[in-house]
């Protein structure tokens, strides 16, 4: 098996690099012992269940004092997953989807393929005779926050690994025509000059995305005005060579999270 | 109708004992249509910062009416974050019933809401009400007054869909 290591950037060309992976609740503001229903999806355009569903696997519910919740009525169809949360504390939660794995891309007999899968499968799936061969890493977060009662902040603390957004603004208390301010980690430290895009859902009833761009400053903040009230989709990513996993030699780490933003 | 409440305030004992009053009369205006639901109302002071100095009166239905079944946990509080400034300023982390406070929705008509004892220390202040009606609409509305009043004073406003005539009288 020759193992081509590249130390350019690993342009993997991978599906899912198009689509972007998303939580949707049903509300993100709730009464006191209140249920949410959440969708999952990955498509293009932000919580418009047309493309894949996303797996909930790896769906890890973080209750308000710390502990973790489970889904209830999970149910994975052709183009979204859906689970109902019971938000028996109150406070805030954080819901995760948070997948790691491996991408290798290589060439086979003159053609070009493609594998994705965990660390310990790749020399026994990928050919010895292939080359060309190139492997990266992968961490995914797909986040959103829901509030029971009165918010808290104790289960947004950040775990150090991969790219991770720290509130300032509380991430359920977003209103139309005021700035939030959010913060990025990467493995716990600020992500500087990190860019980030947010986008508001229904973009089949309107022409133009109207896209909202911000940069981290030196503390790994940064500020979105919303002009706009609704459901919001924030994306960010990175890459770099900090892996973890060999034989991979780049690692791409994302970020998306969902918000809510209510008329004042 | 009346209601007595208290606007509690933080600093209530380092703020002299003021004669001084207020008294808020909020009009809930007929809406003619086929299927009317009573609104939701709450009333309350904001400090300059938006912090709330005290709640004058939230209307609501907390119990289920004859013959309605109601899960529990699905009373009526289950719609109160519908009034999302109140929710979001002090609702989230009120303990209901509100001694004083909280009552039962009303039909159309005004309103008298006078709080008992009004010991705010002296500054500038906002007087918020916000409406929310099942079916329907939401409003909110304020009037910016200065604490303690000089001379008496009637302030007012005026709501275009969920509110009607808001007036508050102010007594030095």
């Amino acid at each position: 098996m020759t193992r081509t290591l590249l130390l350019a950037a690993l342009a993997l060309p991978l599906a899912a690099q198009a689509h972007t992976a998303w939580l949707l609740p049903s509300a993100t503001v709730l009464p006191v012992k209140a249920w949410v229903t959440v969708d999952a999806g990955i498509s293009t355009d932000a919580f418009i269940a047309n493309h894949n569903p996303l797996k909930l696997d790896t769906l890890v519910i973080t209750a308000p004092d710390g502990s973790t919740a489970q889904p209830e009525n999970a149910l994975t169809g052709k183009f979204r997953s859906t689970f109902d949360v019971n938000l028996a504390i109150p406070g805030t939660y954080r819901l995760t989807v948070l997948n790691s794995g491996l991408n290798a891309s290589y060439e086979l007999n003159g053609e070009k393929k493609r594998w994705r899968g965990k660390a310990e499968n790749l020399a026994k799936e990928i050919p010895a005779e292939a080359t060309q061969l190139e492997v990266g890493e992968t961490l995914q977060r797909v986040e959103t926050f829901v509030t029971d009662g009165p918010k808290n902040l104790d289960a947004l603390k950040p775990t150090g690994k991969g790219l991770e957004l720290v509130p300032v603004t509380h991430p359920t208390d977003l209103f139309n025509g005021e700035t939030a301010t959010f913060k990025l980690l990467i493995d716990g430290a600020p992500a500087v000059s990190q860019k980030v895009s947010v986008v508001r859902g229904g973009m089949r009833y309107r022409n133009q995305q109207h896209e909202i761009e911000a940069t981290t400053d030196a503390t790994g903040a940064f500020r979105i005005t919303w002009p706009e009230p609704g459901q919001w989709l924030l994306s960010t990513s990175a890459t770099d060579d900090k892996v973890s996993t060999k034989p991979a030699t780049q690692r791409r780490l994302s970020y998306t999270a969902s918000f809510e933003v209510l008329p004042q | 109708m009346r209601n007595k409440t208290t606007l509690l305030v933080s600093g209530l004992m380092a703020s002299p004992a003021m004669a001084a009053g207020l008294e808020l009369t909020i009009e809930i205006p007929t809406i003619d249509i086929a299927e009317y639901h009573r609104p939701y109302v709450a009333a309350w002071v904001e400090r300059e910062d938006r912090s709330v100095a005290g709640q004058l009166a939230l209307w609501y239905q907390d119990k289920a009416k004859p013959g309605q079944m109601v899960k529990p946990g699905e009373g009526g509080e289950k719609w109160l974050p519908d009034l999302r400034q109140w929710w979001r300023r002090v609702g989230q982390r009120t303990t209901l019933p509100l001694d004083g406070v909280s009552g039962a929705t009303k039909v159309p008509g005004r309103y008298k809401v006078e709080p008992a004892t009004t010991a705010l220390p002296a500054g500038q202040y906002k007087l918020v009400v916000e409406a929310a009606r099942e079916d329907g609409g939401r409003e909110v509305l304020n009037i910016p007054f200065a604490w303690p009043p000089k001379a008496g004073e009637t302030l007012s406003t005026k709501g275009t869909s969920e509110l009607g005539a808001l007036t508050l009288l102010l007594k030095p």
